[in-house]
């Protein structure tokens, strides 16, 4: 059979599975939000979530779009798209793809035209991405059994321990940053991105707190976010 | 804490959708294989899985040991089927909390964290679909130089203002993973590709710190 990576079964195949994704999300949100006006919580402040969780995700997703048209050029768009729209990640896919192909002998410079090469790329990502799904049913119980426990001998340390985990990954991001700064002024230009996305951070907060400006609390992420990358696209030819 | 019966609910739905979830996954790759024919050899799909198994594998299984406690039953059922944890799901549900001034592991905790992951989810999955079918207007304004630094540059503009409001309110704690991991970066720069393993190391070192700062009543 001749393989096209763009066949209407693909994308047929890759329907399917974001149907599935968008029916559970759904399912989810829609049990929260009740849960939500069960327990109290005003439902104004319940759709504002709904909102700015919308608003501050564009970004980030468009930029997980680019690695569908990174990874389509040569596996076709339905398979990217499904493996995006599920656990993989651009940083994943990629080497899995590449891992496979170099097992296999393959080039990928161009698009493949070889089912089975197509095929043991896709189980590559499947298996390989596959324990952190089924890990959290696994575990999650557990996990949370022992936080219990800690939070119930001691419920400020559960507290810290929780935020201490947060500023260990944000740690771990923040650092990544300065890892081209050796390769002179270039290299600099995530950190200055950084450091103006602090500030401008910071400016809301005074907008916040001090002008007392509340609606800006919910958007506030995302505009920083928004006005550090307009800021890169403004700094980044000024210094190359 | 969380009311028993809702939550022993969500674990029940969430499981069900998780490994509903995985058999969808695993679905893919055999619908190709049979519609196409084409079973790739065993030892290939192993050869290609030795290369990033043991690696992904890792940091799977990190990921659900370190996100979990602050993504709650609802988020995380969730956040690890629609992936993209540290980039979007968890900074979105941190965030969430944080407007709604409420803390993980409470009922109010529960409901927002699970709210931002499920419409971050949706607002994700939209987006790379409608992308996706406009592919042909969109693709020369995606790829466009102009616009590059700007996705170059989206984790330090999202770490920059997420960093500095939990840096600012937790100085004592942030100083010293912030530190270990600006020297380790610039000292070995190859390591950024592999920043899902030093996550754990991250949060270790700052757990490690917090206890001690704890027990001398220092924060």
């Amino acid at each position: 059979m001749n393989f096209n990576p763009n066949s209407s079964f693909l994308y047929l195949v890759a329907a399917f599975v974001i149907l599935f994704i968008l029916v559970q999300s759904l399912f989810f949100l829609i049990r929260a939000y009740r849960r939500g006006k069960e327990i109290g919580m005003d439902a104004k402040k319940l759709r504002k979530t709904i909102t700015s969780s919308a608003i501050f995700t564009i970004a980030p997703a468009i930029s997980i779009l680019l690695g569908v048209l990174t990874l389509s050029k040569f596996l076709g768009l339905p398979l990217p798209w499904i493996r995006l729209s599920v656990i993989g990640a651009i940083t994943y896919e990629l080497p899995a793809a590449t891992s496979t192909a170099s097992a296999l002998g393959v080039s990928l410079s161009e698009t493949i035209t070889s089912p089975t090469v197509y095929s043991a790329i896709a189980w590559v990502m499947t298996l390989g991405i596959l324990p952190s799904t089924i890990l959290v049913p696994i575990l999650l119980k557990r996990i949370q059994g022992g936080l219990v426990s800690i939070k119930s001998k001691d419920s400020k340390w559960g507290e810290l321990l929780i935020t201490a985990m947060f500023l260990g990954m944000i740690s771990a991001f923040m650092g990544m940053v300065f890892s081209n700064i050796r390769k002179g002024l270039p290299g600099w230009i995530p950190i200055f991105v950084m450091l103006f996305s602090a500030v401008l951070m910071a400016v809301c907060g005074l907008f916040i707190r001090v002008l007392k400006v509340k609606w800006l609390q919910d958007y506030a992420l995302p505009i920083c976010m928004i006005g550090a990358m307009v800021f890169a696209i403004i700094i980044t030819p000024a210094i190359l | 804490m969380i009311n028993k019966s809702y939550d022993e609910k969500t674990h029940y739905y969430g499981k069900l959708w998780i490994w509903t979830a995985a058999i969808v996954f695993v679905f893919v790759p055999i619908s190709i294989c049979v519609y196409y024919n084409a079973w790739p050899p065993f030892t290939s799909v192993l050869k290609g899985l030795l290369g990033v198994a043991p690696i992904f594998w890792t940091v799977g299984a990190i990921e659900v040991i370190t996100f979990t406690p602050m993504l709650g039953t609802g988020g995380s059922y969730l956040a690890f089927v629609t992936g993209n944890l540290t980039n979007l799901k968890v900074p979105c549900a941190i965030n969430a909390m944080e407007i709604n001034n409420v803390k993980p592991d409470t009922e109010e905790g529960e409901v927002v964290s699970t709210i931002a992951v499920a419409t971050s989810s949706i607002v994700t999955t939209l987006i790379i679909a409608i992308g996706t079918l406009l592919l042909g207007t969109l693709t020369p304004i995606l790829n466009s130089p102009v616009l590059k630094p700007a996705f170059d540059n989206i984790l330090p503009a999202l770490f920059g203002a997420l960093g500095v409001v939990y840096i600012s309110k937790n100085l004592k704690l942030a100083v010293t993973p912030m530190l270990f991991m600006v020297v380790l970066f610039v000292t070995v720069p190859s390591l950024a590709g592999s920043v899902g393993i030093l996550v754990p190391v991250g949060a270790v070192i700052s757990i490690l710190m917090a206890r001690l700062l704890y027990k001398k009543n220092i924060i």
